[in-house]
């Protein structure tokens, strides 16, 4: 093959792609550096301690000047405690969507399930949001006899309805990646179809589904505008699943627009934004760690 | 890696140049799009200082800020648009903060806000700013219509607001227990709300509900029973809330005018340095004679009505 | 023996019948809501609310259209090829598996810290206002980890085969990739595709910041260089998400609440044709271009 030719064949698309590669990163990494930069000011700027943004509950940061209290136990509390739970939910469920989708009736799946996972991903989360304010949150106080129905258990569901479509598909696409001769050779012992799915298929896919749950569970933990209409936003530990609660990306969207840039307030929030990455990122370490751990035992 | 970031610099200029071009293209004079309040002026300025119908408004204005003076901006820029198709208005709504940010940034040329700059902006960057008080807005106390209660003493609202009183019975009401709606802290409404309802005492936290907006907190006002928040009068359109009286005084404007109801606070339009130009020109019309019907029709008062004035506070350096 | 078949068949059968229900619940679920949406949005149909002019929602329709379109043609090159230069250039060593964990922590970020980003880099740092483009650039940001993330999956799981079969045909890498391992990925980059699009119809909180909330639009003026002109990328505009946002959240006039109700009806019905679409384009070109009836996997 000549140069010029192998240049054409190869070398011209390879280096498009990497480029574009190298550039997904770049931002990637240009953004955590955005992020680190405003976040720290709190820190470097207006002489905060990480101590006292982490564990100390006192919140009332200055508009103008400084002098406040930075303390966001509430609502790094209430940020893991809600997404933890959607994530609790919506798992089991997509999950088994997944595997029907799949495995039980792929025609079905292609004809319906696939679309209509589509389509909750499109559907604005102000949507989400609105449709939960007016009929979950009644509901919940129905149901439980409360004053009123704002919880920790309200953000959930809605949360867990708009991360299922994220868990649903990756899942569904780790699944279809187990090479077919699994399924041949374990209906070749004359296995089940629960049995293939529950001893070969699931924990072939599993890496799949993690990752599918990381996702899933990072959309929860950045999504803003539908949690923060049913959650209550009271700044106070929740008692309960049936209490309200705060979060991060409440305060942030909540308060951004109404201050100033670098005002201590504002620099706050973007440690708040900053907290958000780190948590994710700790997460994500974690499930995969346990997804390995998993792995190794078989 | 640095010939796809020059490229997109390449690109991003280009962008950027080609709105210059139509701003240019748009206006007969040399006005750009880019700093429409400036160069603006030249051409616009007759039709304000002569006060004549038939000089047309051109060029465009973009404006941010206050979520409670948006929807009567809009309004403002829908009439002016009627009356001249080549001006070209956007409003936005995003929060007094981010109005007087981005004014001060100079990414619009107007920035509305609920607050004295001075209450959010460090002294160097609020003075460049020039103050246009457009019309005022009232705030009420509003209550889920179950609670049996129209009317607060204003001792009364600071027991409720800071957690002493727990049931409306001990208001006069029924036996409902309170439930506390707020704004968030950062909230022009609530900064209203705190300094001339609750004599600046601070909001009981920790065990009151939040909403971001109007339009969520009227909703769940008017779906908990027992709940009381507060509401600029111009959410005031329905009667899915009921609004309290206090100390026997109906929120409504003419006790504003006369002084009496004390829950109010003006609006403001911000320039970055005097108002120039069209910018100038939509603050004329909005504080215009013509304009007056739909300002009280939409909910906000006039300031040429007022009786009683507020000076802003000091600047924090 | 026969009882432990026994036994199978009846745990085979049960399971069945859960995943049959949880699928069915799903879909019931996103039934009821689309159902509920399109209610919402019928109860208070009246044709003025469809028109250009202020009391309608045609601009808005018109934004989105154009802001989604702008969006995907900016992410989808930058993350299908960064997807396979993950999948095919990039190896697996150390270093690119935690830019992955990166890439997928930056799926978390709250959309409006996205938004904060875009403002102050597209528009405070370019002296520009709020324009559709730098809404399209946040959007893509948005959907860059998911499009990357998604491809590199689908690649991965095309069959060694097809691998084996073109580079014994003497086809570079570069041409095994665009011609037989793309083609044959295709299915599952539509899906992305369309979850990327999807993304862009939903989302409000990231556009707040860059491309406006309101938007001043001459439909007779179809010069593209003109401040009023529709074709013009570099005007501010309001999707129909954003807009819903705004007339739940601020809205005075008696006609927000039909308005915003019929708003979301539009944007559910725009997702659903779009995903309809899209699958049918991706079918026909899967039948065209990879010309194999079966599909990698299973």
């Amino acid at each position: 093959m000549s140069k010029i030719e192998k240049f054409r064949k190869e070398y011209l698309g390879r280096s498009f792609v990497t480029v574009m590669g190298l550039f997904i990163i770049f931002l990637t990494l240009a953004i955590g550096a955005f992020l680190f930069y405003k976040g720290v000011a709190t820190f470097t700027v207006h002489g905060h301690s990480v101590g006292e943004f982490l564990f100390s509950a006192d919140w009332a940061p200055a508009d103008i000047g400084e002098g406040g209290t930075v303390g966001a136990a509430y609502f790094i509390v209430g940020s893991i405690l809600i997404s933890t739970l959607a994530l609790v939910i919506a798992t089991p469920f997509s999950v088994a969507t997944a595997l029907f989708m799949t495995e039980i009736s792929p025609n079905l799946g292609k004809k319906l399930l696939q679309p209509a996972v589509e389509i909750f991903v499109g559907i604005p989360s102000v949507v989400y949001g609105w449709v939960g304010l007016t009929v979950l949150v009644p509901f919940i106080a129905r149901v439980f006899s409360l004053p009123y129905g704002y919880s920790v258990l309200a953000g959930s569901i809605v949360l867990s309805v708009m991360i299922f479509p994220t868990i649903t598909s990756v899942s569904a696409d780790a699944i279809r990646n187990v090479p077919i001769e699994y399924t041949e050779a374990s209906y070749g012992l004359g296995s089940t179809r629960w049995q293939l799915i529950r001893k070969i298929i699931f924990p072939a896919a599993l890496p799949g589904i993690l990752t599918g749950v990381v996702l899933g569970l990072a959309r929860a933990f950045g999504e803003a505008l539908a949690v923060a209409m049913v959650i209550g936003k009271t700044q106070a530990f929740p008692s309960g699943l049936l209490s309200p609660a705060t979060n991060l990306t409440a305060a942030i969207t909540a308060d951004m627009g109404n201050t100033t840039e670098g005002s201590e307030w504002n620099d706050a929030l973007w440690t708040m934004a900053l907290l958000l990455l780190l948590i994710s990122f700790l997460f994500i370490v974690l499930i995969r760690l346990a997804g390995k751990i998993g792995e190794d035992k078989r | 890696m640095k010939k796809i970031l020059s490229a997109l610099t390449a690109v991003l200029v280009a962008a950027f140049s080609l709105t210059a071009c139509a701003g240019g293209g748009e206006s007969s004079s040399a006005a750009s799009s880019a700093a429409p309040s400036s160069e603006a002026s030249s051409e616009a300025a007759p039709a304000s200082s002569a006060s004549s119908e038939e000089a047309k408004l051109t060029g465009s204005v973009n404006i941010s800020g206050s979520s409670a003076l948006q929807p009567l901006v809009q309004a403002a820029a829908e009439q002016l648009k009627a009356k001249n198709p080549d001006l070209a208005m956007t409003v936005n709504a995003g929060g007094s903060g981010t109005g007087l940010q981005n004014v001060a940034d100079k990414t619009v040329d107007i920035g509305n806000s609920d607050v004295f700059a001075e209450e959010k902006l460090d002294a160097s960057k609020a003075s460049a700013l020039v103050d246009h008080q457009v019309c005022v807005v009232g705030v009420a106390a509003v209550a889920n219509p179950g609670t049996g209660v129209t009317n607060v003493k204003k001792q009364q609202l600071i027991d409720i607001f800071t957690g002493k009183i727990k049931n409306w019975k001990e208001v006069g009401g029924k036996d409902q227990a309170i439930v506390i709606v707020n704004r968030p802290k950062s909230s022009g409404t609530r900064a209203l709300f705190k300094q001339f309802a609750l004599d600046g005492q601070e909001e009981k936290v920790g065990k009151a509900l939040t909403e971001d907006n109007s339009g969520t907190l009227k909703q769940t006002v008017a779906q908990t029973p027992g709940a009381i928040a507060y509401l600029a009068f111009s959410y005031l359109n329905d009667d899915t809330v009921t609004a309290l009286s206090l100390d026997d005084v109906k929120p409504a404007y003419d006790n504003i005018y006369s002084g009496k109801y004390p829950i109010w606070g003006y609006e403001h339009m911000y320039t970055n340095g005097e108002a120039t130009g069209t910018a100038k020109a939509v603050i004329d019309y909005i504080k215009g004679d013509d304009f007056s019907s739909t300002v009280t029709q939409m909910g906000y008062g006039l300031i040429s009505k007022m009786t009683v004035k507020r000076e802003a506070p000091k600047a924090k350096s | 023996m026969k009882n432990f078949q026994r036994r199978a068949h009846a745990a085979d059968r049960t399971a069945t019948g859960v995943l049959y229900a949880i699928a069915c619940l799903a879909l019931v679920l996103l039934a009821a809501f689309i159902g509920y949406t399109f209610f919402q949005g019928i109860r208070v149909f009246e044709p003025k609310y469809l028109s250009f002019g202020r009391e309608g929602i045609g601009t808005q329709f018109f934004n989105t259209v154009y802001l989604v379109f702008l969006s995907l043609v900016i992410c989808l090159p930058i993350g299908i090829s960064a997807g396979i230069y993950m999948a095919e250039y990039a190896g697996n060593g150390r270093l690119v598996r935690f830019l992955r964990t990166c890439i997928e922590t930056l799926s978390s970020l709250p959309s409006i810290v996205v938004g904060l980003f875009g403002y102050l880099v597209f528009l405070v740092m370019t002296g520009s206002h709020w324009n559709l483009l730098a809404g399209a650039l946040a959007v893509s940001i948005l959907n860059l980890p998911q499009l990357t993330r998604v491809t590199e999956d689908g690649i991965r799981g095309v069959p060694e085969d097809y691998r084996q079969g073109s580079y014994a045909l003497g086809a570079t890498h570069w041409q095994t990739i665009s011609k037989v391992i793309l083609p044959a990925a295709m299915p599952r980059v539509i899906t992305g595709i369309i979850m990327a699009a999807g993304r862009g119809f939903g989302e409000a909180a990231a556009l707040l910041f860059t491309s406006g909330m309101s938007s001043d639009v001459n439909f007779n003026n179809w010069n593209p260089t003109s401040i009023t002109s529709p074709l013009n990328p570099l005007r501010p505009a309001d999707t129909l998400a954003v807009h819903i946002w705004a007339l739940k959240t601020e809205g005075i006039d008696p006609n927000s609440g039909p308005l915003s109700d019929i708003s979301s009806a539009v944007l559910v019905l725009m997702v659903l044709v779009f995903s309809m679409g899209a699958r049918l384009i991706g079918r026909k070109l899967e039948q065209k271009k990879a010309g194999n009836k079966e599909q990698g996997g299973r």
